[in-house]
C-alpha cells in the first residue's frame, strides 16, 4: 500500500462525489499532433544515456583522473573530488580507511547523481523521455497506470533540498579544485593553463545549478508569504528568480562540462595532450 | 406539448458578469434562494474585457478627491442627463464596494504605503480608478464568482438562454429559457427577477462586444412591458483595434491613454487639441507642455486625449474623415514615443499581448491603429435608484442593462462601480421584494407552451433564410445608419429597413437539431437584438440635438432647453408597436445642483 | 451622406481556401469532417470556425465569447495542441495542411468542439476561500506590492482550463480525477496560500485530498498557458516545497518546534459539495448516456 494512501485514506473514495460522468468522445487517436514531437525525448534520451554511459565507465577506471605535481598541475577531476579514501591520497588525507577497494569516484558521484536524480528539471526530462509519462504534450501515456510521485519510490524526491545541502558543499570543494587549478607546482607557482579555465568554467557552472535550483529558492526565500516584512529574503529570492528561469541551461550545461572536464583531465593525465599554460 | 422542467426560486438573477453576481450574492447572503442563469460558463461574462478600473473616491492618491467630485465628474460627463440619484448613490458607495472585493481576495495594485492605487482615467478630475494592471474586469470577475461558489442558498445555471420573462397577473415571476447544450426548456419560477444580461453591441457590426451582448436583457424588460430609457445613448469607445480586420473592434483600454498615450493623425499631430469643446475648455490644457505636465501635478489641466469619451470618437472620426487617418482608417495611438518599454510592459500587459499577438505589433516600439468601436449601451430599463426596480413589479435591473445612472456618455471606469453598487441595491431590493410578497399561484402553462412553441418555430422553417446571413445584415444597418453620426434621413432609412427585418426574423431557418446548435440559438437571439436596434433607432431619430453618445449631423449642437431637460422613454405598446415619450428629469435637490455652479476648477 | 471611420477601411483581397477538418460528433461518435473554406490575412482559427459556421454548417457547435483572448472559451486542439482558437492565427500553421480542430480530450464531449468542462467547477468548490486577517485600525488593509505580486500572476488565469485539459494525469487516466485537482487548482491554492492576508494553511488539503503529487512536473501546463503564467515553475513546484516543509523535511519540523511561530489554521478537509447542484454539480441540462 502506498504512503500516501496509509497516511490518508480519504484519498479513495474521496469525500466529494466529483462527477467523472459523460463520455470522453472526440477522436481516439493518442495524438492528433503531426510535428515532430519525438525529436525532444529522442535527444534527451541520447544525451542522457551518453553521460552516463560515459560517467560510469570514467568512475571505473579509477586512474588517470589527476595531473598532478609531476606534470606541473593540480588538476582532479570532478568525478573524483574530493579523493578521501585510502586508495586515492592524490590530495587529501583518507577519511574512508583502505576497506574502500574500489574506485573512489563511486563514493562520490551519489551526491551529483542524487541531485540530479531529484532535480524539478530532470525530473520533468526523465519523466518525458524514459518513462514516457507523457512522452510529449497531449500525447497519450505509454502506460495505463499512473500514480505520479505520491508513492514509493517517488515519493523519495521529497527529499531534493537534502541533495542540494549537499550539492552545495560539493560546490564548494570543486569551487577549492578551481582554485587550485591555478597551481602549477614547479612551473612558476602560480598561472594559467587551458585546464584552468576549463576548472573555473566548471565550478561557475555548478554553482549556477545549484543557484538555480527550485529548493534553493523556495528556502531563500519562495516560503515565506510577506517579502515586506523579510527585505533580505525577498532580495536573494528575487535574484534567484531570474537563474530559476534558466534551470534547464545551467542543468545541461554543468551537465556537459562536468564530463567535459573529466575528459581534459583524463586526456592530461594519461598523456594523450599536453595542457598548454596560456600565461 | 411543451416539455420542460419547473424550478422554484426566490429570486431569479438573469446574467452572471458582475452586477449579476454581485448580486446573487446580495440576495442569496440575505437568505433568499437565489439562483443565477447565464449563456456562457460561470466566469465568462462579458466583465472580463474592462480593462481600466473601478472609478471610486477613495483617495488613496489625491486626498482632494471625495464623492462629490466623482458625482460632479459623471453628471459632466454624461451632460447633464443622468438620474442625479444614480449618479450620487454610485459616487459615495463605490469605494466600499471596492474594499469589500479587496477583503473577498481581489489583488489590487498598490500604492508605496500599501493602499490600493488608483489610476487616471478620461473625464475623472483625479486619478480614481482602482486597477489590477489592465484586467480589472477580469479580477472582478473571479473575485465575485469565487465568492459566489461557497454561497449555499445560490445556484448556477450555466449556459441556459432566457427566452420571455413570465409575467402572471401584473408581474414578472420569472423565466422561460432553455439549456443550450440540449435545447430542453425549463422554467424558473421566482418571486424577484433581476436583469443583469449587459449591452447590445452584438446588433453593431465593428464592436468589442462578445456574442453574448444581443441585448436580452433590454428585450425582456420591453417584452414584460417595461419602461425602457434614452436608449439613443450608445457609447462609442475612441479606441478599439482596427486592423487586422478579424480584430477590429477589440478594445484597446483608456489606460493607454490614461498613462500617457497620446492621439496623433498621419500628420503626426496631436489633434485633439484641435477638438476641445467649450463645456471642458476650462479644464482641459490647450498645449502639449501643459498636458505634458498634468502626468506628475494635477494642478494643471488634463491633456485633451483624456476629455471624455464621445468627444474623442468625434474627433476620431473627423479626423479620418478629413483624410488624415492611419493607412487602414484610423488614427494613431502613440505610448511608444513617450513611455519606457519597460513602463507599458508594466502598466499595460495585456495590451502588449494583445497587439503581439493579433497584429504583430510591439506597442513598445510602434504606435498602435486605433478607431471608434461600440462599446457600451447607456440606456436601458427605467429603474427606480435606490432598489433598481423596473417599472414592472417583481422585475430589477442593475449594470448595463439598466438606463439612468452614466445619461447620455459614460466615463470609463463607471461601469464596474455601477455593476457593484447597483447590482448589491437590486439583489437586496429583489430578496426584500421576494420576502414581502406574496407566494406564486398556479404556473401558466398556456403561457409557457406558447413560448417555448414560438422558440422552436425556426426547425419548422425548412425554407427559410439562414440567421447568420440577417445578423450580417441588421449589423451593417446599425452601423452604417445608427452609428457614430446619425442624421434624420439615414435614421429614417434604419427604421424602415429594421421593419423588414422584424418581419423576416419569424421566418429565420435552424438547421439540425436542439442540441447545442448554434444557428437556432442565433435564430432566438436576434429576436431581442432587432427589438432593441429599433428602440435605438426611434429614440434616435426623436432626439434632435447632439448630446454625449449621440451625435446628429442635422443638429450637431446641444439643445439645453427642451432635450437637454428631458429623458426618452421607450415601450411597448398593445398593438405591438414602440413607442418614444419625452419626460422631464428628475430635479436634483438645491446641496447637489450648487455642486455645477462653482467654478470650474476648484 | 456621412462617411465614418469603418467605411474607408481598404478589404483585404487575398482570400484562400483553407481545409477546416473539424470534429462533427457527441457522446454517441463523431468523425472529422472537412470544410474548404476562405481565410483572410490576419485571421485567426477562431474566424474561420466561424466562417464555417456561418456558411456550411450552421449548427456547428463551437463554444467562444470574447475572440480576444481574454475570457478563456474557446479551448480546443488545434492540430493536436490545446490553443485557444482566438488566439492562434492562421499564418502560425503549416500551409497547405488541413487545420485539424477536436475538441479538449480531458473532458466529455458535449457536442462538435464543445466539452463539458463541469469537473472544474466541482473542484473549485473543494478549496476553502480567502480567509482574510483583520483590517488595520483605519479600516484599511496595508498589502506591499511585493507582496501581491505573486498572487497577481496567478490571477492572470482565465480558467481556458487548456492546462487541465494537456494535464497527462486526468487527460490519459480518467480514474485520476477523483483524486488530482489539476494546474489550473494548484494555481488557485497557490494563489490563496501566498496571499498576504491569508490565514488558513491549505497543505494538508493540498497533500490529501488534491492530489499536488499526482504532478510529475512535466510542465505541459506552462507550455499551453495562454496567458503566460508560470504554473510549474511558480506555483506548483513552490506549492510541492511547502508540502515537503510541513511533512518531509526534519529540519523544518524542528525549526518549527524551537521558533513557535504562530501557524495558519491547518485545512484537511475539502468543502462540502452543496445540498444544490449548479455550477457544483453534474450540468442540470445533461442528458444521461442512452437517454433519448
Amino acid at each position: 500500500m502506498s504512503t500516501l494512501e496509509q497516511r490518508a485514506p480519504a484519498v479513495a473514495p474521496s469525500p466529494i462525489p466529483v462527477h467523472l460522468g459523460g463520455v470522453r468522445g472526440g477522436p481516439k487517436a493518442a495524438t492528433l499532433r503531426r510535428d515532430r514531437w519525438w525529436v525532444a525525448p529522442v535527444l534527451t534520451v541520447s544525451a542522457l544515456l551518453a553521460f552516463v554511459g560515459y560517467s560510469t565507465w570514467a568512475a571505473f577506471q579509477n586512474r588517470d583522473y589527476y595531473v598532478g605535481a609531476a606534470m606541473h598541475r593540480d588538476y582532479l577531476s570532478p568525478f573524483y573530488s574530493p579523493c578521501i579514501t585510502a586508495n586515492c591520497q592524490v590530495k587529501f588525507g583518507p577519511v574512508i580507511g583502505s576497506w574502500w577497494q574500489i574506485s573512489p569516484a563511486i563514493l562520490i558521484l551519489i551526491f551529483p547523481l542524487g541531485f540530479r536524480l531529484t532535480c524539478y528539471y530532470y525530473r520533468r526530462s526523465y519523466y518525458r523521455s524514459f518513462l514516457w509519462a507523457p512522452p510529449a504534450c497531449a500525447v497519450a501515456d505509454a502506460r495505463p497506470r499512473y500514480s505520479g510521485e505520491s508513492r514509493f519510490p517517488l515519493i523519495f524526491q521529497n527529499v531534493h533540498r537534502y541533495f542540494f545541502y549537499f550539492g552545495v558543499i560539493f560546490n564548494v570543494i570543486l569551487t577549492y579544485d578551481a582554485v587550485e587549478a591555478f597551481r602549477f607546482p614547479g612551473d612558476g607557482g602560480i598561472g594559467v593553463g587551458v585546464g584552468t579555465l576549463i576548472f573555473v568554467v566548471n565550478a561557475v557552472l555548478l554553482w549556477l545549478y545549484s543557484l538555480s535550483c527550485h529548493s534553493c529558492r523556495h528556502l531563500c526565500g519562495g516560503q515565506v508569504n510577506s517579502f515586506s516584512s523579510h527585505p533580505i529574503r525577498y532580495a536573494v529570492w528575487k535574484r534567484l528568480t531570474p537563474l530559476n528561469r534558466r534551470h534547464m541551461l545551467f542543468a545541461w550545461m554543468s551537465l556537459f562540462w562536468v564530463a567535459f572536464t573529466d575528459v581534459y583531465v583524463r586526456l592530461v593525465a594519461s598523456g594523450a595532450i599536453h595542457d598548454p599554460k596560456l600565461f | 406539448m411543451a416539455d420542460y422542467d419547473v424550478k422554484e426560486l426566490d429570486v431569479l438573477v438573469i446574467g452572471a458578469g458582475g452586477a449579476g453576481l454581485r448580486a446573487a450574492i446580495e440576495s442569496a447572503s440575505l437568505g433568499a434562494r437565489t439562483g443565477v442563469v447565464c449563456k456562457s460558463l460561470l466566469g465568462k461574462a462579458h466583465t472580463v474585457m474592462a480593462e481600466g478600473g473601478i472609478a471610486a473616491a477613495m483617495g488613496n492618491v489625491w486626498a482632494e478627491d471625495n464623492w462629490k467630485i466623482h458625482f460632479r465628474d459623471t453628471m459632466r460627463g454624461g451632460k447633464m442627463l443622468n438620474n442625479w440619484r444614480m449618479a450620487q448613490l454610485h459616487a459615495q458607495e463605490a469605494p466600499d464596494r471596492v474594499f469589500e472585493l479587496e477583503e473577498w481576495g481581489a489583488a489590487f495594485d498598490r500604492t508605496p504605503d500599501g493602499r490600493i492605487l488608483q489610476r487616471d482615467f478620461g473625464g475623472h478630475r483625479y486619478a480614481r480608478l482602482a486597477h489590477v494592471g489592465d484586467r480589472t474586469g477580469l479580477e472582478m470577475i473571479r473575485t465575485l464568482q469565487y465568492k459566489a461558489i461557497y454561497l449555499d442558498d445560490l445556484e448556477v445555471f450555466m449556459e441556459c438562454t432566457v427566452l420571455r420573462l413570465l409575467v402572471e397577473g401584473g408581474r414578472v415571476t420569472g423565466a422561460i429559457a432553455y439549456w443550450r447544450e440540449t435545447g430542453r426548456f425549463v422554467v424558473f419560477r421566482a418571486k424577484a427577477t433581476v436583469l443583469a444580461t449587459g449591452g447590445i453591441g452584438k446588433a453593431f457590426r465593428f464592436t468589442s462586444a462578445s456574442w453574448e451582448y444581443t441585448g436580452d436583457g433590454h428585450a425582456l424588460a420591453l417584452w414584460a412591458g417595461a419602461d425602457m430609457l434614452d436608449m439613443e445613448f450608445v457609447q462609442f469607445h475612441p479606441t478599439g483595434m482596427i486592423w487586422p480586420p478579424s480584430a477590429r473592434g477589440i478594445l484597446v483600454t483608456e489606460g493607454v491613454r490614461g498613462d500617457g498615450g497620446v492621439l496623433r493623425n498621419s500628420e503626426g499631430r496631436r489633434f485633439m487639441f484641435d477638438y476641445i469643446p467649450p463645456f471642458f475648455a476650462a479644464e482641459t490644457a490647450d498645449n502639449e507642455a501643459e498636458a505634458d505636465r498634468w502626468y506628475d501635478d494635477k494642478r494643471n489641466r488634463r491633456p485633451p486625449e483624456l476629455l471624455p469619451r464621445d468627444e474623442v470618437a468625434r474627433a476620431i472620426n473627423a479626423e479620418v474623415k478629413a483624410g488624415r487617418g492611419s493607412p487602414h482608417g484610423g488614427v494613431f495611438l502613440d505610448i511608444a514615443s513617450r513611455r519606457s518599454a519597460e513602463y507599458i510592459e508594466r502598466r499595460l500587459p495585456s495590451m502588449y499581448e494583445q497587439f503581439l499577438e493579433l497584429a504583430d505589433v510591439d506597442i513598445t516600439k510602434e504606435p498602435m491603429e486605433v478607431g471608434p468601436t461600440c462599446h457600451y449601451m447607456m440606456g436601458g430599463v427605467r429603474v427606480e435608484p435606490d432598489t433598481c426596480a423596473a417599472t414592472v413589479p417583481g422585475l430589477y435591473a442593475a449594470g448595463e442593462v439598466a438606463g439612468g445612472m452614466h445619461g447620455s456618455n459614460r466615463l470609463g471606469g463607471n461601469s464596474l462601480g455601477d455593476l457593484l453598487v447597483f447590482g448589491r441595491r437590486a439583489g437586496a431590493a429583489a430578496a426584500e421584494f421576494a420576502r414581502s410578497a406574496g407566494g406564486l399561484g398556479p404556473l401558466d402553462e398556456a403561457q409557457v407552451a406558447r413560448i417555448c412553441a414560438d422558440a422552436l418555430q425556426p426547425f419548422a422553417n425548412e425554407q427559410g433564410e439562414s440567421p447568420y446571413e440577417l445578423h450580417r445584415e441588421l449589423q451593417q444597418t446599425m452601423q452604417d445608419l445608427v452609428g457614430i453620426i446619425r442624421t434624420e434621413s439615414e435614421l429614417a432609412e434604419a427604421r424602415d429597413r429594421l421593419v423588414g427585418l422584424a418581419a423576416r426574423v419569424p421566418g429565420l431557418y435552424a438547421e439540425g437539431n436542439r442540441q447545442f446548435n448554434p444557428g437556432w440559438h442565433l435564430a432566438i437571439d436576434l429576436r431581442a437584438m432587432v427589438a432593441v436596434s429599433t428602440c435605438i433607432t426611434l429614440s434616435a431619430l426623436e432626439r434632435r440635438e447632439s448630446r454625449g453618445g449621440h451625435t446628429r449631423d442635422d443638429y450637431p449642437k446641444p439643445d439645453p432647453e427642451y432635450f437637454g431637460k428631458h429623458n426618452h422613454i421607450t415601450r411597448l405598446e398593445e398593438d405591438g408597436t414602440v413607442s418614444v415619450h419625452a419626460e422631464p428629469l428628475p430635479e436634483m435637490p438645491p446641496e447637489l445642483a450648487e455642486l455645477f455652479e462653482e467654478a470650474t476648477v476648484s | 451622406m456621412t462617411v465614418t471611420a469603418e467605411k474607408l477601411t481598404e478589404t483585404p483581397t487575398q482570400t484562400p481556401l483553407v481545409t477546416m477538418r473539424l470534429w462533427r460528433g457527441d457522446a454517441t461518435g463523431g468523425c472529422f469532417v472537412d470544410y474548404e473554406v476562405e481565410a483572410s490575412e490576419g485571421e485567426v482559427v477562431l474566424d474561420v470556425v466561424h466562417r464555417v459556421q456561418a456558411t456550411q454548417a450552421p449548427d456547428l457547435a463551437v463554444r467562444w465569447n470574447c475572440k480576444a483572448g481574454k475570457c478563456g472559451s474557446c479551448s480546443a486542439e488545434v492540430n493536436g495542441r490545446p490553443r485557444l482558437m482566438c488566439m492562434t492565427r492562421m499564418s502560425t500553421l503549416p500551409p497547405g495542411e488541413a487545420v485539424t480542430i477536436a475538441p479538449m480530450k480531458t473532458f466529455p464531449i458535449l457536442k462538435d468542439l464543445v466539452s463539458d468542462v463541469s469537473f472544474n467547477y466541482v473542484v473549485a468548490r473543494q478549496i476553502p476561500p480567502l480567509a482574510p486577517r483583520p483590517r488595520e485600525a483605519d479600516g484599511t488593509h496595508r498589502i506591499a506590492q511585493v507582496d501581491i505580486d505573486r498572487v497577481q500572476e496567478f490571477h492572470k488565469c482565465i480558467e481556458c482550463f487548456l492546462c487541465q485539459d494537456v494535464c497527462h494525469v486526468i487527460r490519459d487516466h480518467e480514474g485520476n480525477k477523483a483524486h488530482f485537482a489539476g494546474p489550473r487548482f494548484f494555481v488557485r491554492a497557490a494563489a490563496l496560500e501566498m496571499h498576504p492576508l491569508d490565514t488558513l494553511d491549505r497543505r494538508p488539503l493540498l497533500r490529501h485530498h488534491l492530489g499536488l503529487a499526482y504532478c510529475n512536473i512535466t510542465k505541459c501546463c506552462t507550455e499551453v498557458c495562454p496567458v503566460g503564467i508560470k504554473i510549474t515553475d511558480n506555483s506548483i513546484i513552490p506549492l510541492k516545497e511547502r508540502v515537503v516543509d510541513g511533512y518531509f523535511d526534519p529540519i523544518a519540523w524542528l525549526g518549527r518546534k524551537i521558533r513557535r511561530k504562530p501557524a495558519r489554521t491547518p485545512v484537511t478537509e475539502p468543502l462540502a459539495p452543496q445540498a444544490t447542484a449548479g455550477a457544483n454539480g453534474p450540468r442540470p441540462g445533461r442528458r444521461s448516456p442512452g437517454e433519448a
